[in-house]
């Protein structure tokens, strides 16, 4: 069991670093030739969408829970980092530490700010959660609107750029590997055993409040985490940038790839991200595309274009090579499915 | 009224009761369960008893009364912390976690005795996995007692009605509880399974020494394995007292039959 986990995780490193050095050897060579800054630029760009929107996924697919306000974090992330690596800027740190030092203020700032939304408002479900997490992304917006230290309601400039394609893939492959562990231990299937059934949950021994919680902090800090590197790779920005529609954007994101599938996020975020992009003279319609997307997928697969389904290496390793069984039992179905 | 003379009741419930409004649901309900004693809840529809297993369980506050575990005041405390304390239940319409497997519905109900935190997770420390493999060994323990093994990687909303009333009962033996409530669990059932049911609960009542309290509408079920049996009507306990006392019981009779006419007619 333990080896065949071992093994499963070593193949994903595997095929990590594959991914990996095909960027780089696609970019080095430029291979898009004279695009080739403008798709590393998309790339940076589908790496930070990746992690607010399976941090989303966290909410939304692991714990059932609607949340129409992580726009919200999101913006608390990138303002906190940028504030923090415009006061940490000149005083000698290497750009790299810079960058984290940063990214971990924001993720931290959106965490807190996750627990302080999270303990009065997960006390409800539903439809009237989503309406909380609106308002809160909403008064979030506002008061940013209105701070000094945040440029106010003009935009943000000067943050350093700090964010790259490299770095950017680098921290999104540790936001990921961190909540797929998150998901597949202890507290994973417990925020699972809420969503299906939050009576039995407490009749089992769990502490709903805590675990929802918990989730929704997690959630909060990962998205705090993706603003921060959106920050730091866009350099100005303005609050009205993290209106509804962008959490909207990130919620449709989830669902068209997956609800609860990680793959599903990543697979969802990039396509999407980098389509609008791809198709600048019909960026105006992306909404619209968005909406019809999403409405042929509600109808044709109401879970989600990957469902609960996870692309595992280990599983096309074993189809490969007929060594299925050749380990000790293996769980598919524990294994399956956020 | 006690099992067991001179020790302390596994559960010892004073005066509880709980006002809806004007509606009084559950009226000084009073009752003592000794150690591994099997203790049957019966009564007609409606007469409050699933709502004394949510007073017991901490799902409603009781507006009067008191009620103890092993002697500890259970007021006021978390329907979570009651269940740590060692009150486990079953639910009369079965409440799985449906779309997870068979052992992951297990497991989540021992979640809270794994003691790895979120570093262990991310990091997969040596200790995480020798908690999730002690885990995994125990939970397939479980569904061996209640004949699901072979089932673990089902997921739990497809399992038949009679299984998936079995596995209610192995998440609620995974909490490690003291006094388990069952809640009609032969309801639906065929003859055959009941009778697989009655062994089931027969044999983790002499395996884990736990007290059990039993709702249930199979009369024979009832009479066969309790020892002791309060009826509820209408929330008071209207009798209580061996099974061949209570089956001779006017007061139960009536509340099931309803009276005579000429005994009506006598009254008014």
């Amino acid at each position: 069991m333990e080896k065949r986990f071992k093994v499963s995780y070593f193949l994903n490193f595997l095929g990590v670093l594959a991914v990996f050095f095909l960027f780089v050897l696609l970019f080095e060579n430029n291979a898009f030739g004279r695009s080739t800054q403008y798709i590393k630029g998309i790339s940076t760009t589908a790496c930070y969408t990746i992690i607010m929107v399976a941090s989303l996924n966290l909410v939304v697919g692991c714990m059932g829970e609607f949340s129409l306000g992580h726009a919200g974090f999101v913006s608390v992330g990138a303002y906190a980092s940028a504030i923090v690596s415009n006061g940490l800027t000149g005083k000698g740190l290497p750009d790299i530490a810079l960058f984290l030092v940063a990214l971990l203020a924001g993720g931290i700032a959106a965490g807190l700010t996750g627990v302080l939304v999270g303990i009065p408002a997960l006390r409800l479900r539903g439809d009237y959660l989503a309406i909380v997490t609106i308002a809160f992304a909403e008064i979030i917006r506002v008061l940013f609107c209105n701070l000094s230290i945040t440029g106010g309601g003009k935009t943000m400039s000067g943050i350093i750029k700090l964010s790259n394609f490299y770095w950017s893939f680098w921290i999104m492959v540790v936001c990921i590997t961190v909540m797929y562990m998150y998901v597949r231990s202890r507290f994973g299937r417990t925020v699972k055993a809420i969503r299906e059934d939050y009576i039995a949950a407490s009749a089992s021994g769990i502490n709903v409040t805590y675990y929802k919680v918990l989730t929704f902090t997690v959630a909060a800090f990962f998205a705090g985490i993706g603003g921060g590197v959106y920050a730091h790779y866009m350099t100005a920005m303005i609050p009205t940038n993290f209106n509804f529609m962008y959490s909207a954007e990130l919620l449709s994101e989830v669902i068209i790839g997956g609800i609860g599938s990680i793959t599903g996020s990543i697979i969802g975020a990039s396509f999407l991200s980098s389509l609008p992009e791809m198709m600048r003279q019909f960026s105006q319609y992306r909404m619209l595309a968005y909406s019809v997307v999403l409405v042929l997928v509600m109808i044709f697969k109401p879970g989600g274009i990957f469902g609960a389904w996870e692309f595992s290496l280990i599983r096309v390793y074993e189809r490969l090579t007929g060594r299925k069984g050749g380990w000790e039992k293996s769980r598919k179905k524990t294994e399956g499915g956020v | 009224m006690t099992g067991t003379e001179g020790t302390m009741p596994v559960l010892r419930a004073q005066n509880l009761g709980i006002q809806f409004g004007g509606l009084k649901a559950v009226d000084s309900f009073n009752m003592e369960i000794g150690e591994s004693e099997l203790v049957g809840l019966i009564g007609p529809n409606g007469a409050g008893k699933t709502t004394v297993f949510n007073l017991i369980t901490g799902v409603y506050k009781p507006t009067e009364g008191s009620f103890y575990l092993n002697g500890q005041s259970m007021n006021g405390k978390k329907t979570h912390q009651i269940v740590e304390a060692g009150i486990a239940r079953t639910f009369q319409n079965i409440r799985l976690f449906k779309k997870m497997s068979v052992i992951d519905n297990v497991k989540a109900a021992m979640g809270a005795k794994l003691s790895y935190n979120l570093f262990h997770a991310v990091f997969r420390t040596p200790s995480y996995w020798k908690q999730e493999e002690e885990l995994t060994k125990r939970a397939e323990e479980l569904l061996q007692i209640v004949h699901l093994n072979g089932k673990e990687d089902y997921e739990a909303g497809n399992l038949p009605y009679g299984e998936q009333r079995r596995l209610e009962i192995a998440r609620a033996l995974a909490t490690d509880m003291k006094l388990l409530l069952l809640d009609e669990p032969a309801a639906g059932m065929n003859p055959t399974e009941t009778e697989e049911l009655l062994e089931i609960i027969n044999y983790i009542r002499d395996e884990f020494k736990i007290s059990v309290l039993l709702i249930e509408h199979d009369m024979s079920l009832v009479m066969k394995i309790c020892e002791r049996i309060s009826v509820l009507d209408f929330g008071t306990t209207i009798a209580a007292g061996t099974p061949e006392e209570i089956a001779n019981h006017p007061k139960v009779i009536e509340a099931y039959l309803g009276k005579d006419d000429e005994e009506v007619e006598e009254d008014a």
